[in-house]
């Protein structure tokens, strides 16, 4: 070994090279030093999400080889199962090549190929009549885009609210939950302290979310012999691999978690000081039933929030570090009765209705499994503390010469997230961590930079003003902070076509990406012009109810002109939604071009430090296709937009790398933080640097921040770290971060449903808004508990991501098609043999909705009322470059067919999107099915069938024998 | 396993072919078979026939089959590798053996020497083709004690219902040969119902558990690492339905030994030259017979790498 | 030759830790990547896009479920060449192209002696061979043997892609020869285990089992929670807490 620390997360002693790196004498001829790269280029990864960092192995000008970054926050080294085959992405056979422009019918896949300086033209002709009349006619929609800072400005500079990328039908529950309750969240939000926590509780995680984090913290877990408790309907993956497997009932999580409550609040098991420091649990709260303020916050003269001291018996300012605030009884206030928050937690959760035998039956959990689960996680975080010996000094200047941990940390996503019950669900679990005093403190949950930020931070969404030729006073997505500043007219119409932030979805932080078909089609709330989307399957996967779905984008009013006019479509592959696009631009794979991963945007900071990254393009482009930001920008310069155009009409940047380079979202904060001024010299804020790019190329491909020790934990009242956070622009003022374990801003949506307030929904929507706008979280059924018949359809049913693949991508990748082309329907043993079913039976799986056809496999580890399987896999054929026998389109199949993208009507007749009523998150687990033994003759094969795509023109067909690498080395033979 | 035809034919072939080498190298060679012209010519193209056919086929299972004469090398260690040593060397006297019986008319002295060194280096042979399969650990069926008898035993009953045919279509039959390669008929029978027997209460210590190393309890495949099968699941993963099976079974058994057994029997009865008809079939039979049981020689065998595939 | 060495310098190979492993496939396509490319390269795919898609890989990944009387769990099995100190797979090799290493241990083929017959395969009971129908060889598992010694990688990274990609720390390499390396004491410590000891292949690589439902499984003695039964009850104890 060299002298030098071990780098990367992979550096046990016993993952080490040998001490003797030094080839033995074998005599075999063996060459045990080829050359295996003439350069190695330093990006991001863009297999998934995550970002981790990679380098990319060039040899004779191919891609030889991928591994991770050894030094990249992310990934410290390790690279996962989908992005060592970046290599069959980056020369995936479904790769377009040039743009397109339709020339069949919508969905035929009949196209011809044009230049991109008549691609352009068509946009601009477009958009620009668009933007003269009526912007909001744009409905622009991003999907699994990691430029959404770019994308959201420029729909904000054309004046359009329509914008939103993927989260609505991800995970918004997720965001939207943590944001509004600690100011921050799980994934790109925060993370498990995996160096130190002792006892950690992962809920309804599916496979990923995020990717190698999770499985280096997992990895350091697993070595230091930490409790691992999985919470989760299937036993796969991260869950194979836990201590304790909760095969818990979907969609009742939330009911569970608030059981763990119950039990930790009647045994006294919560940590008052940090209740009382850190939260809005003494804050007193107006209990005035009937009038305008009932439940909000009891505020003084200065409008800051009170509670009631003590030992004065008077009220104080909740954020003075000298109050003594009480936690229980009532007062009197203002002349108004007022409880703290705390009263209204324990008087909520103290009641049976939470208690683990309440709970047991419905989530499939023994109450005694509650029981010992709470006592285990009291007995870690008050008997097994931690204690870090470094000194910090809080908000408030007291100095303390530890850093306290209670080392239980938790994580959650998706699994929680994609119910209409989630929301709440996610506030459950964060009022759980909050209780146990463990977020953002040693062995905990933590913060990762620029969180944590005021909960909810803020800014609210811009468009409620719609104007010919004229920008959006802000961004499109936001955060609302009550009725007035829903996106609704007075009528309660919304104004977005997504319909976030109206009545319907009120806290849409994420906007609902699912909704723009169905709404585009049915001119509801108004008809538009143009749908234009980038990177996200639409037509396939990404939509619920596909059969539906499709049937919208190709239907016609009487004058026999599609119902959605004109869709413009950006992708790197022949995906199953380009067939749908009038038009379609090429897209670059992720080795051949600029990115940034901002801190304006998601970015990849860890718990102990801010950072963001770069891609560059890393293997020239060998097709004519351009990266969508530089045609966006582009597109924006042709446009005229402000921003975009300088005075005289002249494009302000040149392409994408210029733009991250120079511009400037607020002064000095531009999309990258590294390496700022003139110099290079600062970072945070700073003037645009022109070498900025290459500074990052020559780090790495990334910039990264690490605290000072005395920074990195209780990020919510450090004065360290809120002094840096302000000086960095995460956050305006240096004060304290509350966590709102009561959400005022809801209240204030319940009160506009009791008809208080200038905004009130409209009398049909009232119930709904009162019930769901709890400002405590509560558990309910998944809606379509509550709508379908139980005994017709008992079953659950779930997808899970495999960790080989992302979405629908992987299956055009050579190598990752091979691992899993074929789905199975999992079923539990003694549920298939109540069904009469056997191992490789064929079924059909019906929902209310229809009916789809796949192939089971049995198993014991999953929550006996639930079936599941691989999502996306299932393929339609002619797309992907696949062949027309492969088995993705012959033998797996697509859950989507089955899952509704609407609930069913209520007493008015209306039918809500499927989604969560509070954000408007996609329901994607609450489908409810039965499987039913198929005929014989329809066997082996899946169904629905859809007609097959037609290839776009000039492209060679796939390959029937794939030799990748031997040219490597006939080429290294030959130099022998 | 799978039964990959070029083996099966190759192993069935060379067996009957070595067998019938070995019958005429010692009973030419020691004069008890007296030399003639036609005789000797087509019983020798029969043998060397048989063998040159079944070893030829067996190049076909090969990837790079220009690369065989690499096989001779490794006599040391690899029993494929003295197969193919001794099938070579047999030829040697078995060539001499042909020129001196044969075309020379010779016997006794160095044509004797020739015809057991012949007979030798086809037990041998035959001995390292079974070996081949008996050496194999994974695959229990073939790793037991019948398998190398077998080798050498069917060698012998399809050597010897040959060597019968040969007289018989000469006019020169033996009731003595008659009655060997009836019994020897009887042997294989007897030999191959004992060894389905065995490999059928066969309990295999190598179980899914000692496969991945989890003990206790029970172990079941979920999930394989690939959705559609490769080289180990084609090659090693061949499946046969016991009902399949059990049928190919009374296949075999009716064609190899019960037919041939019945027919030979007339032809101990008969006259010539229906005495030689009933031995041309019942050799032609016997043939079609133990494809039939070679075929399933593979397709009964269950190799250890299924357990890692739920199979 | 296929005659094995009597004894190996050094018995090099991977420690595969069971109760870790979450089967992301990680191991699997980063040893695609680097092998494709690497000493027995191309690690030829037969119909990529279509219906019968069959690679060579040398790393593949099962998922099984192990139910024992004291509960059941999902186990994600890595497999790949074990680099046995008694291989049949050598000793079957009728024309001296498998190889087992007197130096490392490592269990080689030289492509170039290959003649594709097969009987390795059906020597080895682990599936550990793979043959390239393409070009008519078997391949397999090399332990990296171009990474481990090359010299145009930094130090750090000569370790087989396998390890070095493991984004959980499941797997480790190192001389399993050597009681005092870090593997071998890995081995020992969580009572790492031999696949089908009883064939007696000796396999170099161990297997150390999950967990969860044994003795070394982590587990929190906590006692159970009491409900607050003084007077007042909990809001009762919070005055208390708060006025002390």
């Amino acid at each position: 070994m060299s002298s030098t620390e071990p780098r990367g997360a992979n550096s046990a002693p016993s993952q080490r090279p040998l001490a003797d790196s030094q080839a033995p004498d074998e005599g075999d001829g063996v060459d045990t030093s080829p050359s295996v790269f003439d350069s190695i280029a330093k990006t991001t990864c863009y297999m998934c999400a995550c970002r981790c960092g990679i380098d990319v192995h060039i040899k004779d000008g191919k891609v030889r080889y991928i591994n991770g970054n050894k030094d990249h926050p992310v990934n410290r080294g390790v690279i996962c199962g989908k992005g060592s085959a970046g290599i069959m992405q980056h020369y995936s056979p479904a790769r377009l090549s040039k743009p397109l422009l339709r020339t069949g019918p919508r969905g035929t896949g009949e196209f011809s190929e044009i230049e991109w300086g008549e691609a352009l033209t068509i946009a601009t002709e477009r958009l620009s009549a668009i933007r003269r009349t009526d912007p909001k006619k744009l409905a622009f929609f991003t999907g699994r885009d990691q430029s959404q800072s770019l994308t959201g400005w420029w729909a904000s500079r054309f004046g359009t609210p329509n914008f939103a990328a993927h989260g609505g039908f991800c995970s918004v529950n997720m965001a939207a939950g943590g944001l509004y309750t600690i100011g921050g969240s799980f994934w790109e939000f925060g993370e498990p302290d995996w160096d130190n926590t002792k006892y950690f509780m992962l809920f309804g995680v599916a496979e990923d979310h995020d990717s190698n984090p999770i499985k280096i913290g997992l990895g350091k877990l697993k070595a230091r012999g930490a409790k691992v408790v999985s919470v989760n309907p299937c036993r796969t993956g991260y869950n194979a691999i836990a201590d304790d497997w909760i095969g818990i009932r979907p969609g009742t999580d939330g009911l569970f978690v608030l059981a763990l409550v119950h039990e930790l609040l009647k045994a006294g098991r919560v940590d008052l000081d940090y209740l009382l420091r850190y939260t809005n649990a003494a804050v007193l709260v107006i209990q005035e039933p009937g009038t305008a303020d009932d439940g909000l916050f009891a505020r003084d003269a200065d409008g800051d929030p009170m509670a009631w001291h003590r030992v004065a018996k008077a009220p104080v300012k909740a954020a003075d570090p000298e109050a003594k605030p009480a936690l229980t009884g009532s007062c009197t206030v203002n002349g108004r009765c007022c409880v703290p928050v705390f009263q209204l937690i324990a008087d909520r959760y103290l009641d049976e209705s939470y208690s683990p035998d309440a709970a047991a039956g419905r989530c499939g959990v023994d109450a005694d499994t509650i029981r010992r689960i709470a006592a285990e996680l009291a007995h870690v975080a008050f008997e097994q503390t931690i204690e870090l010996p470094v000194a910090w000094t809080d908000w408030a200047g007291r100095r303390h010469e530890t850093i306290k941990g209670r080392p239980v940390s938790m994580h959650a996503m998706r699994g929680i997230s994609a119910h209409s019950n989630g929301f709440h669900t996610c506030r459950a679990i964060h009022l759980l961590q909050v209780l146990l005093g463990t977020v953002d403190v040693p062995g905990g949950f933590r913060f990762k930079p620029p969180y944590p930020r005021c909960a909810p931070p803020g800014p609210r969404p811009a468009g409620k003003d719609v104007k010919p030729m004229a920008p959006l006073e802000g961004m499109p997505l936001g955060f609302v902070s009550g009725p007035d500043d829903l996106l609704v007219d007075e009528a309660g119409t919304p104004t977005r076509i997504d319909k976030a932030y109206s009545w319907e979805a009120p806290l849409a932080a994420h906007g609902l990406m699912h909704s723009v078909i169905r709404n585009a089609w049915a001119g509801d709330p108004y008809p538009i012009d143009t749908l234009m989307m980038y990177m996200s399957n639409m037509a396939w996967n990404s939509s619920m109810n596909t059969a539906e779905t499709i049937a919208m984008l190709t239907d016609k009013d009487a004058s026999g002109a599609y119902k959605i006019p004109f869709i413009i479509y950006s992708d790197a592959y022949y995906s199953e939604t380009v067939p749908y696009a009038d038009l379609v631009l090429p897209d670059t794979t992720y080795l051949e071009r600029h990115d940034c991963i901002s801190l304006l945007d998601r970015p990849i900071s860890h718990a102990d430090g801010p950072g963001d990254a770069i891609r560059h393009p890393v293997v020239e482009l060998d097709r004519d296709v351009r990266p969508f930001q530089s045609v966006l920008i582009e597109l924006g310069a042709r446009l005229g937009l402000p921003g975009f155009a300088n005075e005289d009409g002249s494009a302000k940047y040149r392409d994408y790398a210029d733009y991250i380079v120079n511009h400037e979202r607020t002064p000095g904060i531009g999309p990258l933080a590294g390496w700022r001024g003139r110099d290079g010299g600062s970072f945070g804020k700073g003037e645009a640097n022109p070498d900025q790019l290459q500074r990052y190329i020559d780090n790495g491909g990334f910039w990264h921040r690490d605290f000072s020790a005395d920074q990195r934990y209780y990020k919510m009242g450090n004065r360290a770290y809120l002094d840096f956070a302000v000086e960095m622009g995460f956050i305006a003022k240096a004060e304290p971060i509350v966590f709102q374990l009561y959400s005022e801003p809801m209240q204030r949506f319940r009160l506009a449903a009791r008809g208080h307030g200038k905004l009130q929904p409209p009398k049909a929507e009232r119930a709904r808004i009162e019930t769901y706008m709890d400002p405590l979280p509560f558990w309910y059924a998944p809606f379509e508990d509550d709508t379908v018949d139980l005994q017709k359809y008992p079953l659950h049913a779930l997808t899970q991501r495999p960790m080989h693949m992302y979405h629908s991508w992987g299956s055009q990748n050579a190598w990752l098609r091979q691992i899993t082309s074929q789905n199975r329907l999992f079923v539990h043993q003694k549920t298939a043999a109540g069904l009469d079913l056997a191992d490789d039976d064929w079924v059909w799986i019906e929902s209310i909705n229809g009916r789809v056809k796949g192939q089971i496999k049995l198993v014991d580890g999953v929550n006996p009322d639930t079936v599941w399987t691989w999502n996306a896999i299932g393929k339609r054929r002619g797309s992907w470059g696949l062949k027309d026998d492969a088995a993705e389109s012959n033998r797996g199949f697509l859950l989507n067919h089955i899952i509704g993208d609407q609930t069913a009507a209520d007493a008015n007749g209306k039918r809500y999107s499927n989604s969560d009523p509070v954000t408007g998150q996609a329901a994607w687990f609450d489908v409810r099915v039965r499987i039913v033994k198929c005929a014989r003759q329809e066997a082996g094969f899946t169904e629905p069938q859809f007609e097959r795509f037609r290839q776009p023109p000039n492209v060679q067909p796939s390959p029937d024998v794939l030799r990748f690498g031997a040219a490597f080395r006939t080429k290294r033979e030959a130099a022998e | 396993m799978h039964p990959a035809f070029s083996v099966v034919f190759f192993t069935t072939a060379t067996g009957a072919g070595y067998g019938l080498l070995a019958l005429l190298g010692v009973l030419g060679g020691l004069g008890f078979v007296q030399p003639e012209i036609w005789f000797g010519l087509v019983g020798m193209a029969l043998a060397l026939g048989l063998i040159g056919a079944g070893l030829l086929s067996s190049t076909g299972h090969l990837g790079r089959p220009e690369r065989a004469w690499r096989a001779f090398s490794q006599w040391s260690s690899s029993w494929l590798s003295r197969e193919g040593v001794a099938s070579v060397a047999t030829f040697i006297p078995a060539g001499l053996f042909g020129i001196g019986w044969v075309l020379l008319g010779g016997s006794g002295g160095w044509v004797a020497v020739a015809g057991l060194l012949a007979a030798a280096g086809a037990v041998a042979t035959v001995c390292t083709t079974g070996m081949i399969y008996a050496s194999l650990k994974p695959i229990a069926q073939w790793h037991s004690r019948y398998t190398l008898p077998a080798y050498l035993i069917f060698a012998a009953m399809t050597g010897s219902v040959l060597f019968n045919v040969l007289l018989q279509v000469f006019g020169i039959g033996s009731k003595g040969v008659l009655i060997v390669a009836l019994l020897l008929t009887l042997l294989g029978w007897g030999w191959k119902l004992a060894t389905w027997r065995y490999n059928d209460r066969l309990e295999i210590t190598t179980t899914a558990n000692t496969a991945t190393g989890l003990a206790g309890g029970t172990v079941r495949s979920i999930e394989w690492p690939h959705t559609e099968e490769n080289y180990l699941l084609k090659e090693m993963g061949f499946r046969i339905a016991r009902k399949h099976s059990a049928k190919l079974r009374r296949i075999a058994q009716v064609l190899a030994f019960a037919l041939p057994a019945a027919l030979l029997m007339i032809a101990f009865a008969l006259p010539w030259p229906f005495a030689a008809a009933a031995s041309v079939l019942a050799a032609l039979l016997q043939f079609a017979g133990m494809l039939v049981e070679r075929w399933l020689f593979f397709a009964e065998a269950k190799h250890t790498v299924t357990l890692y595939y739920g199979r | 030759m296929t005659c094995l060495p009597a004894q190996t310098e050094k018995k090099l190979g991977l420690v595969i830790d069971l109760d870790t492993c979450v089967g992301c496939q990680a191991c699997v396509t980063a040893c695609k990547e680097w092998n494709t490319g690497g000493h027995m390269a191309p690690l030829t795919d037969i119909d990529p896009y279509g219906g019968n898609a069959d690679g060579v890989w040398f790393n593949r990944v099962h998922a099984y479920e192990h139910t024992t009387e004291r509960g059941g769990r999902t186990v994600n099995f890595p497999r790949s060449c074990l680099h046995c100190e008694t291989p049949a797979c050598v000793t079957v090799c009728p024309t001296g192209a498998s190889y087992k290493r007197a130096s490392d241990g490592i269990v080689l083929v030289d492509e170039d002696k290959c003649i594709g017959c097969k009987l390795c395969s059906w020597a080895c009971p682990y599936g550990a061979r793979e043959l390239d129908t393409d070009v008519g060889v078997m391949k397999k598992c090399t332990l990296c043997v171009d990474r481990i010694y090359n010299d145009n990688l930094a130090e750090e990274d000569r370790v087989p892609a396998c390890v070095a990609a493991c984004p959980t720390s499941a797997r480790h390499f190192g001389d399993l020869g050597d009681p005092a390396s870090a593997v071998s004491q890995l081995v020992t410590a969580r009572g790492g285990v031999d696949l089908m000891p009883e064939l007696g292949y000796k396999p170099t690589n161990k297997y150390l089992p999950p967990r969860a439902h044994t003795e070394r499984a982590a587990k929190v003695d906590a006692p159970a929670l009491e409900p607050i039964r003084a007077e007042g009850g909990f809001l009762g104890w919070i005055d208390r807490m708060l006025s002390n």
